[in-house]
Formats: structure tokens, C-alpha cells, sequence
């Protein structure tokens, strides 16, 4: 089960919808309520990252049997050590982002506190690409 | 406690999302930044911001929080009170501090 979603970078009225697609969907699937709930934490962060870092992206996801995979890609700015960006506290947002409460250096964190595998690369001045996994461990789900 | 007591017994203001005032409040979190809401709220707490843009509704809902109160007077604009109504979250007010709303709620719920 395929779904594709273009979000635009900087349109923060929209920022969460497709987290919020995403998770009617599991729920529909009547996929354990534990894996919604962390899925929805790491999309929504990956989500946001775009809206608020980058130009546009695309973000597909994929449901199958026993997993989720989430594959995020944007064209922006890039990372430039994502050693660093995964500290707790670092952030590049912009002070208009950070006053509303975006930006406070916890979203990559909290992405890899609720995926089971997360991979992040990155090339300066093109684009970041973000995987996100998570297994349906103890509930597979039917996709009839 | 449901929401509706709760805000009857704080003098809350009702923004918006009537429809979730039934559903009951166990605990709170107080936070103005919305990863740290993703990362450590958990489902029916109640919480309690200075933020007031419409991303907090999205926050609210997809963590499938009971309710949210801004403090300190400020009020949500009118598509944020719109997108309360279309998600169900309770979208509620008070001229209060964090500190002092979080207090009072925090004795009633403890």
C-alpha cells in the first residue's frame, strides 16, 4: 500500500497534515496503537523539518504486512554534520520558526526514539533524505 | 475528571471544540515547544501553552491530547478556533500563568 505526498517548505498551516493522514490510515489498518503512536511522533518531526528547512519534499509511505517504511525527501539547504544536528538543543531554525515553538533542537531526537531504523543523509545545497521503519512486531496487519 | 468540570471549576473560556468536553483529563503537560509536547506528552493530558497558532491543534490531536489552555489571556485566531472544532480538541483559555493554572489543575487531578 503506496501514498506519496508533496509538502511546500515554509507553509506551516499545512505542517502535520500528512502525519495526519498517515496515522487515519494505520488506524484503519488497526495497526497496534503503540507503533501509531511512535510513527506519528518521527513523521511529524520529518515532516516539520521540511516545511521549516527546506524548499519542498516529497514523502512516501509505504505500509506493508509486517512494517511502515517512510521515505522523506527534500531539496533545501542540506545538513552539514548530522552528528550534530542529532544533539539535543542544536538547531539552524530561523527566530520566526523558533518562536512558535519549532526549532528547539528535538526533533531528530525524538525521530530516533520512535523508529525501530532511521537512516539520514544528506548533501549540502541539494537536499536531505530521511528513512523512517517501523515493524508491526507483535500485530502484523491484512492489507485485503 | 471530564473537561467540562474541569474548566467549569477553573473558569476556563471555551474557545472551541465543544465536542471534546466529555472526554476526561488524566494529567497535564506544560510546554511551549512543540517537539518537547511530541516527545514527552502523553494521550489525554491536558495541555497548557502560551502557543497559539494552529500547528498547537495538530500537536494536540495527533497525540490525542484531552484538551489544550492557553494562558495568560492570549487568544487563538479564528482558524485556529475553526481547526479545534474539526479535530474535536477542546481549545480552552485563562488570564492565568502557566504556573498558576498548572497548580490548580495539577491539586485537582493529583
Amino acid at each position: 500500500m503506496f501514498f506519496e505526498y508533496s509538502i511546500e517548505g515554509g507553509n506551516f498551516a499545512q505542517a502535520g497534515s500528512t502525519s495526519s493522514q498517515v496515522k487515519k490510515n494505520l488506524k484503519q489498518l488497526n495497526v497496534d496503537g503503540s507503533v501509531i503512536k511512535r510513527t506519528v511522533v518521527a513523521l511529524y518531526e520529518a515532516e516539520v523539518n521540511i516545511v521549516a528547512h527546506a524548499f519542498r519534499g516529497t514523502i512516501i509511505v509505504e505500509i506493508m504486512e509486517d512494517k511502515i517504511h517512510i521515505l522523506l525527501n527534500d531539496e533545501g539547504p542540506g545538513i552539514p554534520d548530522i552528528g550534530k544536528a542529532m544533539e539535543i538543543g542544536f538547531s539552524t531554525a530561523s527566530p520566526e520558526v523558533r518562536e512558535m515553538g519549532f526549532g528547539a533542537g528535538m526533533g531528530l531526537s525524538n525521530m530516533k526514539n520512535n523508529s525501530d531504523e532511521l537512516h539520514i543523509s544528506s548533501k549540502v545545497g541539494q537536499g536531505t533524505r530521511v528513512e523512517i521503519t517501523n515493524y508491526f512486531q507483535a500485530k502484523p496487519v491484512s492489507l485485503q | 475528571m471530564k473537561i467540562s468540570e474541569l474548566a467549569d471549576r477553573l473558569g476556563l473560556i471555551l474557545y472551541g471544540g465543544s465536542s471534546g468536553i466529555d472526554k476526561d483529563a488524566e494529567g497535564g503537560y506544560c510546554s511551549d515547544l512543540l517537539s518537547d509536547v511530541m516527545g514527552h506528552a502523553h494521550a489525554n493530558q491536558v495541555w497548557i501553552t502560551v502557543q497559539t497558532h494552529k500547528n498547537v491543534i495538530a500537536v494536540a490531536s495527533l497525540k490525542e491530547l484531552a484538551a489544550v489552555i492557553i494562558v495568560q489571556g492570549l487568544e487563538p485566531a479564528p482558524e485556529v478556533i475553526v481547526q479545534s472544532e474539526a479535530e474535536n480538541i477542546p481549545l480552552l483559555g485563562t488570564s492565568e500563568s502557566a504556573f498558576e493554572i498548572a497548580g490548580k489543575i495539577y491539586s485537582i487531578l493529583k
